[in-house]
């Protein structure tokens, strides 16, 4: 597959909140605001290449070469767990203006299913080291895309009347049904 | 006792009240038989994870805590992830990414952190099966909606039928597909299947209290 294709492809057609369900839990529950949908965006997608990189390094040349290929979940979740702990560390001491603006957002990141979700697609379909980051590039800048489109959409949600029972999440979860409906129709041809 | 198992069943029903740990949720629940599996492995996970936690809460440290039940975690999981390679290679393909994908599930963490590192062995692991059997029944409830409505059939067993010997694949009316609805299969189809099913249940829940 072509570069370019890879990276349309992971921003709209596999969208990685619509097609493969992943980081749902920030999804439902920062997407409330624009400001805040975006800041957890850049940050998801920061973490995510340098998660991802780093990975790349480790199990291509330590775990494949001694054949501990199945610690993988473990190193991986250990990675981007330190990863989180530092970007945090980082950010506080020297973007304190940034860090007053997505503080709470920034623990998060690291039981976000979307990173580990992302570092173990490029496992899974074998990327060279340009795929990867194509790949992750895409996946983040799809990410954010979705969640600032859906708080939008939310903001608007919020003041409109809906059935009692269907009010927040079950009529957010209808909404990107269709919204992944859309994505899906990026295929072309 | 007996409330701390139900409280995991009906009254904070991880899938359909809490919405915690959905991505396997929608994901896997295209077939009944994928969505047992799923629910099994993440049973295994909670119960190893809260039986662990509530032994050792005493022993570790309070600022290490969040890292040493992650590598738990993780731990379960990947003994989960050989044993389904082993025996059920099919399914472990089609589980794909979420099996490894249980070590982030917040519901794992959060009876962890929330009920395990406070309460006593015993306690820890009712808990563990209340909220297990919570997210069976919730993910097993989505799957027989998407497989009957999108498919018209109810799987079972079918790739575990390589282990147990029995293939369990019922169509609704034996030979006849009547109303495929193909989009409910799809990522599009589990958002929405979701969305209605609990808008449904809050409903329900909603009119129970008017009417007490």
């Amino acid at each position: 597959m072509s570069l370019m294709a890879l990276l349309i492809s992971s921003i709209l057609v596999e969208n990685i909140i619509l097609t493969k369900f992943l980081g749902l839990c920030s999804f439902l529950g920062v997407s409330n605001q624009e400001q805040g949908a975006l800041g957890m965006g850049i940050c998801v997608t920061l973490v995510m290449l340098l998660a991802n990189i780093l990975c790349f390094f480790l199990y291509h040349y330590l775990l494949l070469p001694y054949d501990i290929e199945y610690l993988r979940t473990i190193t991986f979740i250990l990675i981007i767990a330190s990863l989180v702990q530092l970007t945090e560390m980082i950010i506080r001491k020297y973007f304190p203006k940034i860090q007053a603006l997505l503080g709470i957002y920034l623990p998060l990141i690291a039981t976000n299913c979307a990173i580990l979700g992302a570092v173990l697609l490029t496992t899974l379909n074998n990327y060279t080291f340009t795929q990867t980051l194509v790949f992750t590039l895409g996946s983040g800048l799809g990410y954010s895309l979705v969640l600032y489109i859906f708080s939008s959409i939310r903001e608007k949600l919020n003041i409109n009347p809906i059935l009692k029972g269907f009010q927040g999440t079950p009529i957010a979860l209808i909404t990107a049904g269709i919204m992944s409906m859309i994505f899906g129709r990026f295929i072309g041809g | 006792m007996k409330d701390n198992f139900l409280k995991g069943v009906i009254k904070e029903n991880p899938i359909f009240v809490l919405l915690l740990g959905l991505c396997p949720v929608l994901a896997v629940s295209t077939t009944v038989e994928n969505a047992i599996v799923m629910s099994l492995s993440v049973l295994f996970v909670l119960l190893g994870s809260n039986l662990m936690v509530s032994l050792i809460k005493n022993l570790v440290p309070n600022h290490i805590r969040i890292p040493v039940y992650i590598l738990i975690i993780a731990t379960l999981v990947t003994i989960t992830e050989l044993v389904l390679k082993a025996y059920t290679p099919d399914l472990y393909r089609i589980l794909g990414i979420y099996i490894p994908l249980i070590v982030v599930n917040c519901l794992v963490l959060g009876r962890a952190v929330g009920f395990a590192s406070k309460e006593g062995v015993l306690v820890s692991i009712v808990d563990a099966v209340g909220f297990g059997l919570g997210f069976m029944i919730g993910i097993v409830m989505l799957a027989i909606f998407r497989e009957v409505l999108g498919n018209n059939t109810i799987t079972i067993m079918d790739n575990l039928s390589k282990i147990t010997g029995y293939k369990m694949v019922y169509q609704l009316i034996p030979n006849t597909n009547i109303f495929p609805v193909g989009l409910l299969i799809t990522p599009a189809g589990a958002f929405i299947s979701l969305g209605l099913l609990s808008g449904i249940l809050k409903m329900i829940q909603n009119k129970r209290r008017e009417e007490r």
